[in-house]
């Protein structure tokens, strides 16, 4: 370990526990509490990953969660941010983005094409002749991306955790930690989050030498653990600002999700690099990534260093390093005047030469472009951002620190609506107008130094809580800041280039000129034709000098450029971790256990299941066998199918009928007590939208049922309609309550007598008629249906009596040869019953008229829910009909399906098949098809092109069907 | 290395010209006015100045071009709808995109990649056979294919989706693609001003100017322009515009949002859809999954973006590839679509004379720009909207007329 230094106070890493891993085939130690990048560079390995476009060596930047050229991946997972992703024991990392290894990547020749590869290259090229694209663009495609992803990496998901709070404080530095304790101190509940292992801030690495500063971050420290209103989460970041005060908290385990009564955003502030050519060479880095290297890692960041800055942080930077043996050869300031004689001394006193008024023109890198050897240092008019090359000096290093300037970590200010202005005092945007219940703190908000942090902590504090209508009195005063802690232009013109600007995307200072010159010269446009900012890291390192360059550009101050949009995410965060758990619900009916049992093929309906067919293991039925035997039961003796799935309304009240009238095309009002109507709903615009049956219980009680597909939609829109027009109506949805089935067949009579206190013979029970009753002891609403077969009862029970009535049934059936049928079967019975099917034999735009249903529709009413339309549509010719078919008997060509297009002579679609099937017990191909209005007439014919083009005769046909087994050898 | 790149690294000054100027105060009048510098605006722009010499042409945005709803859709082009009025339409549409990369002398980075909308339950399968015999009748290539074809153009996707909604087969639409989206409107921004249409950016209307049910000019944020002629072509905000002159539509306004993962080497080629899961996807070139959703169950015009949409979205995106697990999302956003009750567009003369509307569409617009271009330049042109469009007039209402899309919708609305 060639750079680990002796132990530091406060250090992140624990040297009890080394580890040992891998990179790049080769052997590396660390210590746990090591991040990939700080045990790497403690071993002396510079060469941390390549760039996204150029393959251009890359080392350290940020270690700020940013230095998305240094991403690793360990076999399993790909895109592991080295600079903050924990080592563990036996890891086995490589870089992405490689070809043979990150030092000897193939594809680093790119960086020499890169004079031919300009600005938006891409737009200017690959497209003549158009022929040659796909060539070019399969190269492109091979090129592009980062990480390869692991097609076996499991399928891992994250319940989602919840939590509320008072006051969600965002960043635990000292504003943050300041807010927290003042928050908590008067009772109300806090949320400290912070996305650094340790709490602390910029006071675990900047100031870190000095007692003070030591010492008052173990008071704010302790403070915090000894407050038991604070929940302090660390090692998890605030992943984006949505409406109410909702933020999710990030962990490595999953995300929480805080709904907060106010926000506090201490979130600080990220390091901007200084550009200029060379400036990513491996060894050049922030200063704070210096710093942090320092004390968190205990890693001397070189061994010979110049700093070049714009602000005091620097000459911290140049102590910090000196102080861990680093041989600082120079401070490079950028500013004229430098920093204050005091400051200045300090550095000196430690034999470090200040070079005032200076810039780095360029970094001399080593052989292969692996490192730094030396810096081009030279006077710099902060005007023109010209560096005065006559008068250039070689500074021979390994290493170069940057400390220009900073820009708020300002993501979830923007996304709650934050009004953000440009302080020409400091070179920052800041906060501006806040909205309601957010509040900033610390250097986000423009205050730097470190009492006037903890100040403004205090007073973002009370503020929240004076929002949360606690009267504190608030320190209003807006903390000093120090002096400018950012450079207006640290960017140094070079015209070589390679002065870059967005380390995520290789984007140099000239292609912003050259992206300008084309035109793309407001701040939006240039974002997305030089891809700045929409790497990985989000322009967290390069929004701010676009800005810059682009009021350079326009020669307009910083303020009338103004930003990008900040969106969610503040980092990028896992797909599992937001998906979670996903939610799958399924209904299972009260029967769904016996029709496993019996061998129900059980098929989704919306998200009911329900058995297509039963096929009783060791039957050997096929599915059709299945279903025409289940059909031949009903016709010829008796069947039983569970229709729990329907939905089912009670409707109540002294506007019950009233409302039901207003709701559906039929009349209800004069419904008589005991009988049943069909209840159709259409929409505005007259399209048929379900269809149901109402059944009178009583003067002001109704049951309605709804297609199982409809049920939510039919209970909603009640619901609604309710509350529009102010009726005295009760809505109860016992969808879920009540279990349904239908006995159906000839012999369905007999075996629903048996069970039943009700009389269910002919004279007393005709269909359409209701009763309440028993059956098989149970209360039971029972019906006269005729939608599957001409005698039915259709069986409302309790659900958890479903069960038993069901199989008192099937038992009572036995001896007239019961069987249940599935959703099959019902649909071929309702085909050759005649009965179309709402949204399977309509589409979002039929109406009652297109689909035979002109007696269920009372015009004559005053008022229901689409009859304007109607009355419109009435005046105008039909387009289509709906109507019942036969094929030719005997047909055995190719099946139309349901689909398949009705065409006419001229070729020309003029319909469609919605349902067909075989009826075994018509021996006869039957459906229903939209065909023109004069071809809907029985005896009419019209063809069919199949799904292989082959076209097939279809004759309209009066419905029920059963008329065609009397006309049977015709 | 093509050899046009060549010129970029030998000159010494970088020897591009601007794609557009930099225009600034708009002239006192011109022979039309086309408010909203997006695709749709900009290629009506481009087809008035080429197909009909009416180069006299404002273009005014508000923000600035393709700001809106073109820099913000998932790029999906395709024309595998349902009505054959609209699968001519688009595939009209599909057609012109395949050469305009070389009309436009700018590579758009159109790209065929074969589309599936996977059905998951037996009423969507209907659909697709459905939409493929439409398609195919009017001669586009669709068709119904099984889950093993499928898996075949993807291998990577869990035909069962983890168990939740098992895959029963697809609408395979070999046709569809994806295109960069800005380019588009970059592109056609730089032809039409090489023609000399005046593209202002920056620049809001705040009234339109009617007489004797006539438009005689528009009110701007840099003044009045006289004008007989305006065309408003800007999607979530047509509401507003359409109040201006007091023309009634029946659209509605949905945010629609998208979100982007990190990239990744390449894997995804085709175009997936899924109606069931709510979820279409894409990779781009630079290797990051495009991904949608449906659009938001509410009425609200704002681009701000939601929680619960992210969290919808990829708890199906692992459904459908398990192995996403731990790739993550970089950035999320949203537009405001403009929706019809038919899911059609709205497209023509309206009962003001002179004012033209190019709006209702939803989550469609970005494929149909060239055509939608094309055709509403002519509709100014010649004061009559060309035959292809009638099925999409604004009349169609009242008349009850409708032009059913709602089943051809790319994700269940």
């Amino acid at each position: 370990m060639t750079s680990r230094i002796a132990k530091k106070r406060g250090e992140w890493i624990n040297r009890d526990k080394p580890l040992t891993f891998e990179y790049e085939g080769q052997q590396v130690q660390g210590y746990e509490g090591d991040t990939i990048s700080s045990a790497l560079w403690a071993n002396g390995i510079r060469v941390l990953g390549r760039s996204f476009k150029y393959h251009r060596a890359r080392g350290l930047l940020s270690f700020a969660n940013h230095d998305v050229n240094a991403l690793m991946t360990d076999g399993e997972d790909t895109n592991i941010r080295a600079d903050v992703w924990p080592v563990s024991n036996g890891m086995q990392l490589a870089a992405v983005n490689t070809e043979g290894g990150v030092l000897k990547d193939k594809n680093k020749y790119i960086d020499h094409l890169s004079p031919f590869l300009p600005v938006g290259f891409y737009y200017k090229t690959f497209y003549k002749p158009k022929r040659l694209f796909p060539f070019w663009e399969d190269k492109i495609r091979k090129a592009a991306g980062l990480g390869k992803v692991n097609f076996n990496y499991p399928r891992i998901i994250k319940p989602k955790r919840y939590a509320h709070c008072d006051v969600l404080i965002i960043g635990a530095g000292a504003a943050g930690l300041s807010a927290a304790i003042n928050a908590a101190a008067e009772g109300f509940n806090v949320i400290l989050v912070d996305e650094n292992r340790q709490a602390g801030g910029s006071l675990s690495y900047d100031h870190a030498g000095e007692q003070a500063a030591a010492d008052t971050l173990n008071t704010l420290l302790e403070a915090v653990e000894a407050e038991k209103n604070i929940r302090l989460i660390t090692d998890a970041y605030a992943g984006g600002y949505y409406g109410d005060h909702l933020v999710p908290i990030v962990e490595k385990s999953g995300i929480t999700k805080v709904r907060a009564q106010t926000v506090i955003v201490a979130a600080g502030v990220f390091e901007q690099p200084p550009v200029f050519r060379y400036n990513d060479l491996p060894g050049v880095m922030l200063g704070s990534a210096t710093q942090r290297l320092v004390h968190r890692y205990a890693v001397k960041p070189f061994d010979k260093g110049v700093v070049v800055t714009a602000n005091d942080h620097g000459y911290r930077t140049a102590l910090d390093l000196a102080s861990v043996g680093t041989e600082v050869v120079a401070v490079i300031d950028m500013r004229a005047d430098g920093a204050s004689q005091e400051l200045t001394q300090k550095v000196k006193d430690k034999g470090i030469a200040v070079h005032k008024g200076s810039c780095i023109y360029e970094a001399v890198p080593t052989k292969g472009k692996l490192g730094v050897k030396e810096v081009v240092v030279c006077p710099y008019n902060e005007t023109t951002a010209e560096a005065d090359t006559s008068r250039s000096v070689r500074l021979v290093c390994d290493g170069v620190a940057m400390s220009a300037g900073w820009a708020p970590a300002g993501a979830l200010l923007y996304q709650a609506g934050t009004k953000m202005r440009y302080d020409n005092d400091l070179e920052q945007f800041v906060p501006g107008e806040l909205p309601e219940g957010v509040f900033a703190a610390g250097k986000v908000n423009g205050v730097f130094d470190l009492k006037a942090r903890l100040q403004d902590g205090r007073r973002a504090a009370g503020e929240a809580m004076n929002y949360l209508g606690k009267a504190v009195s608030v320190d209003t005063v807006k903390p000093v800041s120090m002096a400018r802690p950012s450079h207006p232009y640290p960017i140094v013109n070079h015209p070589k280039g390679k002065n870059f600007v967005d380390f995520d995307e290789d984007i140099q200072v000239k292609d912003f000129i050259n992206a300008a010159k084309e035109g793309f010269d407001n701040i939006e446009l240039m974002k997305r034709f030089t891809t700045v900012g929409m790497g990985p890291s989000q322009g967290k390192h390069s929004n701010m000098n676009a800005i810059r360059i682009l009021a350079r550009i326009r020669q307009l101050p910083v303020e009338k450029i103004g930003t990008t949009t900040a969106r969610p995410f503040f980092h990028p965060t896992p797909i599992g971790h937001l998906g979670g758990r996903g939610f799958h619900p399924h209904r299972y009916t009260a029967m769904h256990q016996w029709h496993v049992d019996n061998g129900g093929e059980m098929m989704d309906a919306g998200i009911w299941l329900r058995p297509a067919f039963y096929a009783p293991q060791g039957s050997g039925l096929t599915a059709s066998e299945a279903v025409q035997q289940e059909t031949l039961a009903v016709r010829n003796a008796v069947g039983m199918i569970d229709g729990s799935t329907l939905g089912k309304i009670e409707v109540f009240g002294p506007d019950a009928a009233a409302f039901l009238e207003r709701f559906y095309t039929g009349k209800f009002v004069d419904q008589k007590v005991g009988g049943s109507r069909i209840a159709m709903l259409l929409d505005e615009a007259g399209v048929m939208v379900d269809d149901g049956v109402a059944v009178r219980m009583a003067d002001e009680q109704f049951y309605v049922s709804t297609n199982s597909s409809n049920a939510a939609t039919v209970y909603r829109e009640m619901q609604r309609n309710v509350q529009l027009w102010g009726m005295q109506v009760t809505l109860v949805n016992l969808t879920g309550a009540m279990a349904a089935m239908t006995v159906a067949g000839p012999e369905s009579r007999s075996v629903v007598a048996t069970l039943t206190d009700i009389d269910v013979s002919a004279e007393a029970m005709p269909d359409g008629a209701f009763r309440s009753g028993q059956v098989a002891g149970v209360d039971a609403r029972v019906m006269r249906v005729s939608f599957v077969a001409d005698l039915a009862f259709e069986i409302h029970v309790p659900y958890k009596a479903g069960l038993h009535v069901w199989k008192s049934l099937i038992e009572a059936g036995q001896s007239a040869g019961i069987r249940p049928f599935g959703t099959d079967a019902q649909r071929l019975l309702r085909l050759e019953m005649g009965h179309h099917l709402v949204s399977h034999d309509t589409d979002g735009l039929t109406n009652p008229f297109e689909a035979h249903s002109d007696s269920l529709v009372k015009m004559d009413k005053p008022f229901f829910i689409g009859k304007r339309s109607l009355q419109i549509l009435a005046k105008k010719p039909l387009g289509k009909k709906l109507t019942t078919f036969v094929l030719e008997p005997g047909f055995n060509g190719e099946l139309p399906q349901e689909c398949n297009l009705v065409i006419d002579a001229g070729n020309n679609i003029t319909g469609r098949v919605t349902s067909i099937s075989f009826s075994r017990h018509l021996n006869r191909h039957i459906g229903f098809a939209f065909v023109p209005p004069e071809q809907s007439s029985a005896g009419s014919g019209f063809q069919i092109r199949t799904d292989s083009g082959a076209m097939v005769a279809a004759t309209a046909c009066e419905a029920p069907f059963f008329h065609l087994l009397e006309s049977k050898g015709e | 290395m093509p050899l046009g790149l060549l010129k970029y690294g030998l000159s010494k000054e970088h020897p591009a010209p601007r794609f557009f100027r930099d225009c600034t105060q708009p002239k006192k009048s011109y022979d039309a006015v086309i408010i909203g510098g997006g695709g749709h605006g900009l290629a009506a722009a481009y087809y008035l100045a080429k197909d009909y010499g009416i180069t006299n042409v404002a273009v005014l945005e508000k923000g600035y071009i393709g700001g809106g709803n073109t820099g913000r859709n998932t790029t999906i082009v395709r024309s595998n709808y349902l009505t054959p009025e609209g699968v001519n339409f688009y595939d009209a549409s599909v057609k012109m995109y395949e050469d305009l990369s070389e009309e436009l002398d700018l590579n758009l980075f159109y790209s065929t990649r074969g589309h599936y909308t996977l059905a998951h339950t037996e009423s969507a399968m209907r659909t697709m056979r459905w939409r493929a015999e439409v398609n195919k009748h009017v001669g586009v290539e669709s068709r119904v294919v099984a889950p093993d074809e499928i898996s075949q153009a993807c291998p990577q996707l869990d035909i069962q989706c983890s168990g939740q909604a098992p895959i029963m087969g697809a609408l395979y639409h070999a046709p569809g693609s994806v295109a960069r989206h800005d380019a588009v409107a970059w592109g056609y921004a730089k032809e039409a001003d090489r023609m000399g249409v005046e593209i202002f950016q920056m620049t809001e209307v705040t009234g339109i100017d009617v007489k004797s049910g006539k438009v005689v000019g528009v009110n701007t944020s840099k003044g009045y322009i006289e004008t007989n002629r305006v065309l408003s072509a800007v999607a979530g905000f047509t509401p507003r515009i359409t109040e201006m002159v007091d023309v009634e539509t029946p659209i509605v306004i949905h945010p629609l949002q998208a979100c982007v993962s990190e990239p990744m080497k390449p894997w995804l080629d085709t175009i997936l859809v899924s109606g069931s899961l709510h979820v279409y996807v894409s990779q781009s070139s630079r290797g990051e999954l495009v991904m949608g959703s449906s659009l938001d169950p509410y009425e609200m015009h704002s681009t701000r973006s939601s929680l619960d949409f992210v969290e919808g979205l990829t708890s199906h995106i692992v459904d459908m590839f398990p192995f996403l697990s731990n790739v993550k999302v970089v950035r999320q956003w949203a537009g405001m679509a403009d929706l019809t009750p038919d899911f059609a567009p709205v497209m023509g003369k309206t009962p003001v004379d002179g004012f033209y509307l190019d709006a209702g569409w939803g989550t469609w617009g970005f494929k149909a720009t060239p055509i939608s271009g094309k055709t509403m330049a002519e509709t100014i042109a010649r004061d009559v909207a060309p035959d292809m469009i009638q099925p999409f007039r604004l009349s169609r209402f009242e008349d009850y007329e409708l032009t059913g899309e709602k089943g051809a919708a790319s994700v269940g609305h």
